[in-house]
């Protein structure tokens, strides 16, 4: 790894291409991995962190003792003493220009000084009460558990469906089938937005209208995954259906039993892209549901900007663990995500 | 156990016609090979008997019932693929009950009939293995034990040998004639090699562009071919051709000039042709022999000897002619390359065929 990291052109110096490569290459790292690594930082700030000036990088948060005597812990500042002398105290109360201190390790001891003469003294701290809030502050179970449904759900029919209409366009010779083929295709060049309107009013019409399976049944077939499936089902050779058949194989049973095995690896490539599609879909749940507790994690994190308020601690944290699936889905098999890229030439 | 008849069975694909009206009909237990170039349509024909493809005129009759409209599956037969198609994702055991599990048969019947079959095929141990796990020889032998289970009434193989080495390929080929022996099944076998035909046939049938050639027996075929092309396709090294042209006929025999002026007296079995005809004379390399005290018939420039120890084979030019001849000696030749030899030929082993496309026997 370290060898693979520090590989350079030149034989043991750096050659003017190395700079440039490792400086081009910190330049993209930065750009793509700096947002990413800010929201996560940042989704453990709190609340005030967050909307401090100027900004900092790491979560800090102001350093806290307990004092004996007190109940709660108390806020340490960065004290100028009047007779020139700095020193560490915790804050018991302050009243209108004046604070009140004491020196933790002598509790007795109060000194009062004018709140311009102490800073806050902060150290490292992981807000992690913006992730443990969530939970009980807002309705996120049922959020996540939409996302979840709705994801696996579509999925697993996309799968099946699209398998099947990729069976039956590579192995089954019927007039017209290029057409049919070549019209499933074309619909990959409209865009979205404009069957958005008509989608809506069948999904209206069908009473699907705040429902999960109104997000799922438009979305189930997709001109890509049946491309994709088509693709890779052409290169089963016929003569394996052709043996099943003589096995008295049904038609249904050879799809079952025989192309769906086969096709495996073309549908872990369609599951991923299924899965990241339906994660990430915002704008038709957006349309279709519109009670609160039908929201999707997409559509919650949405609904955190209020109109007046927003609560940044909590939408970040909550930005996170949505984006926490995909980023694990991608980690662990992006292996056969560029296996379906480079094999259907598709995103 | 089953006859299968096909009669004037043509197919045509998208108005082509590939299979011109065969008639063939082969009996009860026989070793038929199907044996052509490639294209000439005997995989084509293979299909038509399986039902993987429909005729496009004529019958098939399996058993004297014809089969036209029945599925490949319910036509009781069974075929092993160039290419084996076994299932890849599937054990051998479970490749091989995968057709006894479709029809619904107890699953203790389907495990001692494959057991059964697995033990004739040597695959007891192999029986957990997936097929990319095997070799191509042990792939051949699933395909042929995914066949037996099925205990068809005709068992069909295309050219189930082409993906062997050479080695392999000779003792499957005694495995499979064995196999023939062992289960007196009717089987139809696909092959573009000459030797695999000669070898395990009880019956060849010569195909070309979609006709049958000539049927018979493999001697029947090598001594008597009914044309120069299963003249030229059986036998190897092939069978030498020479441009003669008659001279004389006298009855049943006719006396043709050989390139370099002399005459050869052969017999013809119907209609000798008109003096001056054309003629193409056939002689196999092993028919011919160096000329010894003036009985040569032809003259061999010499160009390429190959020398394999047991026995000699001397290719060369025809001496007034633009034909080439091969000769076949036995033993090793003190003949160089280069050098211009006498022919003499056992004239009982000559053919004499027409000049035209066709090149019917006379």
């Amino acid at each position: 790894m370290t060898a693979f990291l520090t590989r350079t052109r030149g034989r043991g110096r750096l050659d003017w291409t190395d700079w440039f490569t490792y400086l081009y290459l910190a330049l993209g790292l930065f750009l793509m991995f700096g947002p990413v690594a800010w929201l996560v930082l940042s989704s453990f700030k709190t609340e005030s962190a967050i909307a401090e000036f100027p900004p900092r990088l790491l979560p800090m948060g102001q350093k806290q003792v307990v004092v004996p005597g007190e109940d709660k812990p108390k806020p340490v500042f960065r004290v100028k003493l009047p007779d020139g002398s700095v020193k560490e105290l915790a804050e018991l109360r302050r009243i209108g220009l004046t604070s009140t201190m004491v020196d933790p390790a002598k509790p007795d001891d109060l000194v009062r000084v004018p709140i311009d003469a102490r800073t806050p003294v902060r150290e490292f701290k992981l807000a992690t009460e913006n992730y443990t809030d969530l939970a009980a502050k807002f309705d996120f179970g049922q959020y996540l558990w939409n996302s979840v449904f709705i994801t696996i759900v579509a999925t697993i029919i996309t799968l099946l469906f699209n398998s099947m209409a990729a069976f039956a366009l590579s192995k089954y010779r019927f007039g017209g089938r290029k057409v049919v083929f070549l019209l499933i295709l074309s619909t990959l060049m409209v865009p979205p937005t404009i069957v958005l309107v008509p989608n809506f009013l069948v999904v209206s019409e069908l009473g699907l209208l705040n429902s999960l399976w109104g997000v799922i049944w438009p979305a189930v077939a997709t001109p890509t995954g049946v491309f994709l499936l088509r693709q890779y089902m052409l290169t089963l050779p016929d003569e394996l259906l052709e043996a099943a058949r003589l096995d008295h194989a049904s038609e249904w049973r050879i799809y079952w039993r025989i192309v769906l095995p086969l096709t495996a690896p073309a549908l872990a490539v369609l599951a991923i892209f299924s899965v990241m599609w339906r994660w990430n879909d915002f704008l038709w749940p957006l349309v279709v549901l519109t009670k609160s507790e039908k929201f999707t994690l997409q559509l919650a994190l949405n609904a955190f900007q209020g109109d007046l308020v927003t609560q940044w601690n909590y939408l970040l944290a909550m930005t996170v663990i949505t984006l926490l699936p995909v980023t694990v889905v991608f980690a662990f098999l992006q292996k056969f995500i560029t296996q379906g890229i480079a094999s259907a030439g598709v995103k | 156990m089953a006859t299968l008849n096909l009669r004037q069975v043509t197919k045509e694909f998208d108005g082509t016609r590939v299979i011109h009206g065969v008639d063939l009909a082969v009996a009860d237990g026989d070793f038929v090979v199907f044996v052509g170039p490639s294209g000439c349509g005997k995989s084509t024909l293979l299909r038509l008997i399986c039902g993987l493809e429909g005729v496009t005129t004529g019958d098939v009759e399996i058993d004297g019932a014809r089969v036209n409209d029945v599925s490949a599956a319910d036509r009781g037969l069974a075929m092993v693929f160039q290419s084996y198609a076994l299932y890849p994702h599937m054990t051998v055991y479970k490749n091989m009950a995968f057709g006894l599990e479709n029809i619904g048969m107890p699953r203790a019947e389907i495990e001692s009939k494959v057991r059964n079959a697995a033990r004739l095929l040597r695959l007891d141990a192999l029986l957990e293995r997936r097929p990319t796990q095997l070799s191509g020889g042990q792939r051949q032998r699933v395909a042929i034990g995914r066949a037996i289970v099925r205990e068809p009434r005709i068992f069909l193989f295309d050219e189930p040998l082409s993906n062997l080495d050479a080695e392999l390929r000779v003792s499957m080929r005694t495995e499979i004639t064995g196999l023939h022996e062992r289960l007196k099944a009717t089987m139809i076998y696909v092959t573009h090699d000459q030797v695999e035909a000669m070898t395990m046939a009880d019956k060849i049938v010569v195909l070309r562009s979609g006709r049958i050639e000539q049927v018979g027996s493999p001697l029947d075929l090598y001594n008597r071919p009914a044309n120069r092309f299963v003249a030229g396709f059986i036998g190897s090294p092939q069978m030498n051709f020479v441009p003669v042209r008659v001279e004389s006929t006298s009855g049943s025999s006719v006396t043709v000039a050989l390139p370099g002026g002399r005459g050869l007296s052969l017999p013809v079995g119907h209609g000798a042709p008109a003096a001056g005809t054309p003629l193409v004379l056939g002689i196999r390399p092993e028919h011919l022999y160096p000329a010894t005290d003036g009985n040569a018939l032809l003259s061999l420039n010499v160009e390429q000897l190959e020398q394999l120890g047991g026995h000699s084979l001397i290719y060369g030019a025809v001496e007034g002619s633009d034909a080439r001849a091969t000769m076949h000696v036995a033993g090793q030749t003190s003949v160089r390359a280069g050098s211009a030899m006498g022919m003499a030929m056992d004239t009982a082993h000559a053919h004499l065929f027409a000049a035209d496309d066709a090149g019917a026997a006379l």
